[in-house]
């Protein structure tokens, strides 16, 4: 009823229900709409999903959700999920498939990899993609007994990993965080939008709440740099050259944390000066291994590892046994203090005026040692010694892909945490911390296997695929130098390859290099599309036949939940679930979700039954480990040891006594970190939220590599195995052994070819060179850096199909700085050719202010393929959106010997997407309109479902409140 | 043409920190997910899977640059209703279908007596209005009407959708009315400021600018360089006589 006043209708007031019940059930869960792993609720209203929210306990989120989180309602009802097992009957790539059954797909790939393991076990290439049970699947890969085995690790963010482990024994991200608490002065390089999603920005939220100061170093200003309070636009792959020089700036003015140093780091340890024997560059060491220190109160050598010795900074000095040696902190000082690192030489690298790099150092210095934390918190160290307070440095950092993606990488990643260690502020209050269940000794103690002693036809693999080699005798070559494993990783090429390198995987089987395989065995890798360098020549390797008309990969055996770009070229499609419909978890043995105040795990349940016929892959892979008799997968009389599936694994499985892969609520429920199994272990972590984390008492929250109270509890948790003191490593001994072995010494030695590659990039200290690439192309043609970033409502999220997602990001540009544009002739919205060594695409340029003038970037995978993921034909990620992989090829130009490296680091084997060197030139105006290459629409799955003309999403839930049923 | 309440009472709101926010889209998407299945829903996608695909959305950041060169700012600008205390997007509604609550302030659609005229999109200088065309009705924002005062939530988490799930804490919601609240004060002690107040409307929601940038010498207090340390006549003499403890 409405009446009028004056000319105004003054409606009756319309009754709204401010208090409607949201849904019938709320189940707690783990996203996976990226790698963040949070904790969600999920309102259930008639067994569909109403809504999906943080989960406020969460130690991860803390009940924020993200894009991505927020729209996964769209990832689980998505029309391109994958409903039954597939069988290839055309041609691959054709997309031409059959539906069969369960039984008949297993039997199947039972056939082809049981055939393998009887004969050569190697000729299994296994990778998993974004895979979040790596656990589980690189364990799975021991049992089959291949070392091809890893995950993306190796494409994404491995020199972080590496760097960090070879260096200080955790790393950023996963392994630890920035005392966002506490931090006065924030110093975060190339976060490309990426790890980690929400608590990168919780804690940025912090930051801005206290007044801290927030600086990004990154070519692009988005994102996280557009909110810093100075952006640096450093020129790509030359961050390096900047760490140094705040290095050489800190030194020079002996702003330091010499404390810091002498009683956590190996600053004192003697190194042997013997140039050209065995042992020179090692830490001189006692008959006991220990390492030595010059004891200025007693004038001799002594143990490194005792307390209460003073020890030489510098100095020369005579061993007992008549060797010269130094201290690591003189090699260090030495070598940064150069001119060739001083402020004006790194600005003329990264194009960082060298008075901005003074004051940046005179920034960090006076934030860590004028503004010290003093928290009143009484400790042990590691020599039972108390300390009534700690005292911390608020300076802290985080790096990620911008660092990581370069063939410098890993040394620019060291370099990053010797810069921290120099201000005396990793595990401090206000610093970088470690996330238990880092740090972890350095490196970590496991080794590769894939030795030809450690495989063999039926046999279990003795020792995980993926580890940390510290010498040559850990590599995984042959006699002669050949690598043994497909991706050429813990190769004389790659020799700390700890992720694998898959981006060499499909390259290396299709050439036979260095042998044939026979069956490519991948899960969640869209590697014909935005996973693979050289997208183009992936798809035709892929495709391509030998002589005899049989493939040159024989098999390729995929699982995805969705129809993506990867599924027409396989053979047999195992169909995977949504992350709603499965058990999961997130293991303290895998890619753990700890914080620095302690260790968490957590597991998905099934929050909703598959409307399809679909299986989790994991608990495909523990039948297909059955059905294979796998012995860490069948009992005795040949029956499944799990026939539970995952959710069993989860619970009954042991990787050593009373070590599982959850840690919470083991034993009657009272154990945690080890214990007996727990047949109702699943049920209490429901009952918490999905998740299970421990709180660290106070006087264990920092100095957790020199704490007692820490490194007792660690041992009790079974993170490390003794409760040692980790000495943190400015100089890096391993990377001494191989440069040793390059020079000539030792019994295995590299070919030729690599000799003086190995003892170039093994340097114990860090260096900077100029990126591979860039390095062996004309710079004069190819002027410009082009880079990708992942927005963050996509960051990491497979299947941008999303009906919500793809209306933010459905097609992208390439950015151009505008006054860089200006000079090229180039205009908004003009379309361009961009060139590569490799090839060239042609794209839409947006010009921009805020992005580095000698680069190029977009969003990456956003251009998809027509057809993929039940997207029409003519959608803009066909159209318009684009992929720079196809001008980034996973080869190096040619050497002079006609050689070709893989495009990636020397050390780490990591991919080095950010290389990439291009031209831009404006297209003739009659090729404008649509991007280059463009690929036909594969035929699509059969029972694909239609797409939906319109979505009222939610529709029905408004239909039952009307109706009184929803409440 | 509609009335609105009389002035006075409580004007909840948003205020959104421009400082703060990193366009990260958490709060565009998190509420289209609540409010497609919540007060107005649903939020329907037309061609959600093909070339033209467009919904409506109560919520959308856009993402601009300000300025020119290094000194060029990105801006990440959520923008949804502002809940204005003399809205024209009510006042020429010719069936009394928008509406200003008077207890509140809220800005809602009666969709029972919209007619679909869009005369309220015309009239908002905001682009906060969001027509339907699969149902032919506006809707817009509803400051989550069904969450803030939803007796099925934790008292915590009666706050819009948006609010909650804001990554940065970016976005914060209360009463504009009462100096006294949180909001207030954040917006006294920020600048906050409204949008295009010269147009009269009044806009309830704030947002807080951007802080000076602190990139220049002495911005946080350290000098412009370091001096150089007494060496003591070598490259390493100025460490040679350190006598620290392990």
């Amino acid at each position: 009823m409405s009446s009028i006043i004056g000319e105004f209708l003054s409606p009756a007031p319309e009754k709204v229900d401010t208090s409607p019940a949201i849904g019938d059930t709320v189940k707690t869960t783990t996203c996976y709409m990226c790698a963040c792993r949070c904790g969600i609720k999920v309102h259930l209203s008639d067994g569909t999903i109403r809504y999906i929210e943080g989960n406020r306990d969460h130690p991860v989120n803390r009940g924020v959700l993200c894009a991505k989180g927020s729209a996964g309602i769209m990832q689980h009802y998505s029309p391109a999920r994958l409903s039954k097992p597939l069988l290839r009957t055309g041609e691959r790539g054709a997309g031409t498939f059959k539906e069969i059954a369960w039984d008949e797909a297993l039997r199947i790939a039972t056939d082809w990899l049981g055939a393998i393991r009887a004969t050569d076990p190697r000729r299994l290439a296994f990778f998993t993609g974004r895979d979040q049970s790596q656990a589980l699947t690189g364990w799975w890969a021991s049992q089959f007994g291949t070392p091809n085995y890893a995950a993306h690790g190796g494409f994404c963010s491995v020199n972080m990993a590496a760097g960090g482990l070879y260096t200080i024994g955790g790393s950023f991200w996963e392994f630890g965080e920035p005392d966002w608490d506490h931090t006065k002065y924030f110093l975060m390089f190339g976060v490309a939008e990426d790890h980690d999603s929400n608590p990168i920005k919780i804690g940025l939220g912090k930051l801005k709440g206290r007044g801290a100061k927030f600086v990004s170093v990154n070519p692009v200003k988005t994102g996280y740099s557009a909110i810093a309070d100075e952006w640096i636009g450093i020129r790509p792959g030359t961050d390096g050259m900047l760490v140094f020089a705040l290095i050489h700036e800190l030194l020079r003015a002996n702003r330091i944390d010499l404390d810091y140093l002498v009683r956590y780091t190996n600053a004192p340890w003697l190194v042997v000066q013997a140039p050209g024997t065995a042992d020179d560059g090692l830490f001189a060491r006692d008959r006991n291994g220990a390492p030595l220190l010059w004891d200025k109160t007693v004038n001799a050598e002594a143990s490194a590892l005792l307390p209460h010795v003073t020890p030489a900074l510098v100095g020369e000095f005579i061993l007992e046994d008549g060797r010269k040696a130094v201290p690591v902190f003189q090699l260090l000082a030495a070598r940064y203090l150069d001119d060739a690192f001083s402020p004006e030489a790194a600005a003329a690298t990264t194009g960082v005026p060298a008075a901005t790099i003074r004051r940046i150092a005179a920034e960090l210095a006076h934030a860590a040692f004028d503004d010290e934390i003093v928290l009143p918190i009484a400790w042990t160290d590691w020599a039972g010694r108390r300390h009534d307070r700690m005292v911390g440095r608020p300076v802290a950092m985080h790096a990620m892909r911008g660092i990581s993606a370069h063939s410098n990488g890993f040394h620019t990643c060291r370099a990053i945490h010797i810069l921290q260690m120099l201000l005396g502020a990793v595990d401090v209050p206000g610093g970088f911390r470690y996330k238990p269940p880092f740090p972890k000794p350095i490196p970590p103690a496991q080794k590769p296997a894939g030795r030809a002693d450690q495989i063999g036809a039926g046999k279990v693999m003795a020792g995980p695929p993926l580890g940390f080699p510290t010498g040559p005798e850990d590599l995984l070559v042959d006699d002669d130098g050949t690598p043994r494993r497909i991706d050429k990783a813990y190769s004389w090429e790659a020799p700390i390859a700890a992720h694998g390198i898959m981006h060499m995987v499909i390259t290396n089987a299709w050439k036979g290099d260095p042998y044939p395989i026979d069956t490519l065995f991948m899960y969640m890798a869209n590697m014909s599309w935005n996973s693979s360098m050289n997208t183009t020549g992936v798809m035709h390797m892929l495709t391509d036949k030998n002589a005899d008309g049989g493939y040159k990969i024989p098999h390729i055996i995929y699982s995805d939940a969705f129809y993506s770009e990867m599924v027409p070229y396989a053979d047999l499609i195992l169909p995977d679930t949504t992350y709603l419909e499965r058990w999961d978890c997130i293991s303290l043995l895998d890619r753990p979700i700890c914080d620095a105040d302690g260790p968490a795990d957590a597991i998905r349940q099934p929050v909703v039954k598959p409307d399809r016929d679909v299986r989790p892959f994991q608990d495909v892979l523990i039948d297909l480990g059955a059905r294979l008799g796998l012995p860490g997968l069948v009992v005795a009389d040949g029956s499944p040891r799990f026939p539970g599936g995952y959710a069993d694994y989860l619970v009954n499985h042991e990787r050593m006594p009373g070590i599982g892969m959850l840690a919470g609520w083991r034993g009657n429920g009272d154990e945690h970190g080890t214990g007996p199994r727990n047949p109702n272990q699943l049920a209490r972590y429901i009952d918490n939220g999905c998740f299970w984390r421990q709180h660290l008492p106070d006087e264990a929250r920092y100095y957790k590599h020199a704490n007692r109270t820490y490194l007792d509890y660690a041992v009790k948790m079974g993170f490390i195995g003794k409760a040692d003191q980790i000495v943190l490593q400015l100089y890096s001994e391993p990377m001494q052994t191989f440069r040793l072995a390059a020079k000539g010494f030792g019994p295995k030695q590299p070919p030729a070819r690599h000799r003086a590659r190995i003892e170039t990039f093994f340097d114990p200290l860090p260096i900077w060179y100029m990126p591979f690439e860039e390095a062996a192309i004309d710079t004069a043609s190819l002027p410009m850096h082009a880079i990708t970033q992942r927005p963050m409502a996509m960051y990491h999220s497979w299947g941008s199909q999303n009906a919500w997602l793809r209306q933010i990001h459905g097609a992208n540009r390439l950015y151009v700085n505008r006054a860089r544009a200006a000079m090229l002739g180039i205009a908004d919205d003009d379309w361009v050719w961009v060139t590569s060594h490799h090839g060239r695409i042609k794209v839409q340029v947006r010009l921009m202010e805020g992005v580095n003038a000698d680069t190029v970037w977009t969003w990456n995978a956003i251009g998809k393929r027509a057809g993929a993921w039940n997207l029409a034909g003519d959608a803009p990620e066909a159209t318009r959106g684009f992929l720079l992989n196809h001008v980034i090829s996973e080869l190096l130009p040619a050497r002079e010997d006609g050689y070709r490296y893989a495009n990636s680091d020397p050390v780490t084997g990591q991919a080095a997407w950010y290389d990439l060197r291009v031209r831009i030139e404006k297209v003739a105006e009659a090729e404008a309109g649509e991007t280059s290459p463009r690929f036909a629409a594969a035929a699509p799955p059969p029972t694909l479902p239609a797409r939906p003309a319109i979505l009222r999403y939610g529709e029905r839930f408004r239909r039952a409140r009307k109706s009184g049923d929803g409440r | 043409m509609t009335a609105l309440p009389p002035p006075g009472g409580r004007k909840l709101g948003l205020v959104i920190d421009l400082d703060t926010c990193v366009g990260c889209h958490a709060c565009a998407v998190n509420c289209k997910e609540w409010n497609t299945g919540g007060h107005a829903a649903p939020l329907p996608d037309h061609d959600p899977y093909g070339a033209g695909a467009t919904g409506v959305w109560f919520n959308r950041v856009h993402t601009f640059e300000a300025g020119e060169g290094a000194a060029a700012r990105t801006v990440h600008f959520p923008r949804s209703c502002l809940h204005c205390e003399t809205p024209d997007c009510v006042r020429v509604c010719p069936t009394g279908a928008s509406y200003k609550r008077a207890e509140d302030g809220i800005v809602l659609v009666n969709e029972d007596l919209c007619i679909g005229c869009k005369l309220c999109s015309w009239a908002c200088p905001y682009g906060a209005r969001e027509y339907d065309h699969d149902a032919g009705v506006m809707k817009k924002c509803t400051l989550c009407i069904d969450r803030i005062y939803n007796e099925n939530l934790e008292e915590i988490d009666r706050v819009p959708a948006c609010v909650a799930t804001c990554p940065a804490s970016a976005r914060h919601f209360g009463d504009l009315g009462d100096p006294d609240s949180a909001v207030s004060r954040l917006v006294a002690a920020r600048g906050g400021v409204a949008l295009m107040p010269e147009l009269g409307y009044a806009p309830v929601n704030r947002y807080l600018p951007p802080r000076p940038r602190r990139d220049t010498p002495g911005c946080t207090g350290a000098p412009a360089a370091l001096p150089e340390a007494a060496s003591g006549g070598g490259r390493f003499l100025r460490w040679i006589d350190a006598m620290l403890s392990r």
